[in-house]
């Protein structure tokens, strides 16, 4: 579905992804772990076309998109919740979801989406006339996802969706995506420091370093890998 | 009292021509952070365009009312032009380097606009036809309210309903609420944030042109340097409200135009614009984000 192909991305000067290569295939729940500054959101970033990369492919169900505007990505079917969560803070709950369906206009089916994100989060309802920016980071978290499942995406980015919340709530969320994953067959590149609990959700994962990709294996695998468990899993 | 009341109308009357200039100015710094300091010109070359029409017009006949809602809406699509052209050749280009090049390439716009003009039209005053019919039932108060200016503050509200109709409920006003608080995440959604911008830059500078129009009728009279001088005051107007606020705007060009004419009415003429900038001054010390404004801390 996805295909990442010797992509590099800088900041200026600086080489943030080092020839990156992956693969995504339809249906799947892929994980990216790494350190803080690995690279692992400028990844998603050059996927969503928000810093595009110098050189190098990016395919998604085939054809090269590296290099199009963003809202031509979204459009195609690849949303991304990003990593602070990124709530639109003086628009209400429900005028951010209105914002996650900008490029749709089958107003009777963003209804359906709309009363199905709020049988998943009944928090959101209860709060939809209220600025997102009062939200708690949980709820925020829960915003942001169905912010980006309003454009009905094939392809769900997800960047540390564990940040910064407690232990019950993050539970919550990755049970949430997983749902999404098997009920909407949604597939899921998620990206996160919390490798133990990346590598239970997940199927496949890749772990960065340094902007390179330097392991790539089943999770399970990953999961009992002595250098992961060194590295990444403290124990 | 009728002096008061005249001295409030006349407030009123400097607060709405403020106002719809101040509105382009903090819409525009809403969504990309810059002053666009070539604001003042679009409004003067509004002004002009409608003379050009209005001459034409009257040249041909036409009957008066027709001729100045046409030069209006002539001039208002003339300098949106105006305003896209601007932003895509002197402030596009520049985005993502630093702000202060923005602002410097504003700067440089509006002083090649304001010397333009005066190659093409002299830098003589030249007189501006009042178009706008005297209303028989306006007659006793004459000395208090014009027309015009009626026609000033009507036109001043019904551009402050449209916009907020504009900016609450349609789909561009939520995606320019949206790039305002987070452009980065708004192209997440899929908002195409040129496109917004261009819209900002076509709205804003087609309410200064009506402003334009309205105001150079008020006075009789129109030159290249009108814009630079409104233009400075509306920016005052806009900071003293809270740049990026639309509410802002419109209070504090309404604070804007009361004070200076309720100073020079009770106090001194001589002193209208040092009340102004004074004012402005004491605003900031107390108030550093304007009256309505938020402060960058919690814009994020």
């Amino acid at each position: 579905m996805l295909e990442l192909q010797n992509v590099e991305t800088f900041y200026g000067n600086i080489q943030a992804l080092k020839s990156i290569s992956l693969e995504i295939a339809q249906g799947e729940i892929v994980t990216l772990i790494g350190a803080n500054g690995a690279g692992k959101s400028t990844t998603l970033m050059s996927i969503s076309g928000i810093v595009p990369p110098r050189s190098g492919v990016i395919l998604f169900e085939g054809q090269p998109i590296q290099g199009m505007p963003p809202n031509a990505i979204v459009s195609m079917g690849i949303s991304q919740v990003p990593e602070g969560r990124r709530i639109f803070p003086y628009l209400t709950v429900l005028e951010n979801l209105d914002m996650g369906a900008f490029l749709r206009d089958d107003k009777p089916e963003i209804k359906t989406d709309l009363d199905y994100i709020f049988e998943l989060f009944p928090i959101l309802a209860e709060r939809r006339h209220q600025a997102g920016g009062t939200l708690s980071g949980g709820e925020q978290q829960m915003l942001a996802i169905s912010r980006a499942l309003m454009a009905r995406p094939r392809l769900l980015l997800l960047d540390e969706p564990s940040l910064g919340l407690a232990p019950l709530v993050v539970k919550r969320i990755f049970e949430i995506v997983k749902k999404i994953n098997s009920e909407n067959n949604t597939t899921v590149f998620l990206v996160e420091q919390n490798a133990n609990l990346a590598l239970k959700t997940a199927h496949r994962g890749y772990v960065m370093e340094n902007g390179r990709i330097i392991m790539a294996d089943a999770a399970d695998k990953l999961m009992v890998n002595e250098d992961v468990r060194k590295a990444y899993l403290g124990i | 009292m009728d002096y008061f009341l005249e001295l409030f109308l006349g407030g009123l009357t400097r607060g709405s021509i403020y106002a719809l200039i101040a509105l382009g100015y903090t819409m525009v710094y809403g969504i990309i952070e810059l002053i666009n300091f070539a604001h003042g010109e679009i409004y003067m070359i509004g002004a002009f365009t409608g003379l050009i029409v209005i001459s034409v017009l009257t040249m041909l006949g036409w009957n008066s009312i027709a001729i100045i809602v046409l030069a209006a809406l002539i001039a208002m699509l003339y300098s949106a032009a105006y305003g896209f052209t601007i932003e895509k050749i002197a402030y596009k280009p520049l985005r993502g380097s630093q702000r202060l090049s923005a602002l410097i390439s504003a700067i440089g716009m509006s002083l090649f606009l304001q010397n333009y003009v005066l190659l093409a039209q002299t830098s003589n005053f030249l007189p501006y036809p009042n178009l706008v019919p005297t209303w028989d039932f306006l007659q006793p108060y004459e000395h208090i309210v014009r027309s015009t200016e009626m026609v000033i503050y009507i036109a001043t509200a019904l551009v402050m309903v449209l916009l907020t109709y504009l900016i609450k409920f349609t789909r561009m006003g939520k995606a320019m609420r949206a790039v305002a608080q987070d452009r980065d995440m708004s192209m997440l959604v899929g908002v195409d944030v040129n496109r917004v911008i261009s819209f900002t830059f076509i709205i804003g500078s087609s309410i200064a042109a009506l402003g334009g129009v309205l105001v150079a009728s008020h006075i009789g009279q129109v030159n290249f340097y009108v814009g630079f001088i409104v233009g400075i005051k509306a920016f005052v107007a806009a900071v003293l409200g809270g740049i990026g606020s639309m509410p802002g705007a419109v209070l504090g060009s309404l604070v804007l135009g009361w004070t200076e004419s309720f100073f020079t009415g009770y106090i001194s003429s001589d002193y209208e614009d040092v009340f102004a900038f004074l004012f402005l001054v004491l605003i900031l010390i107390f108030r550093p984000a304007g009256l309505l404004g938020r402060s960058d801390t919690d814009k994020v």
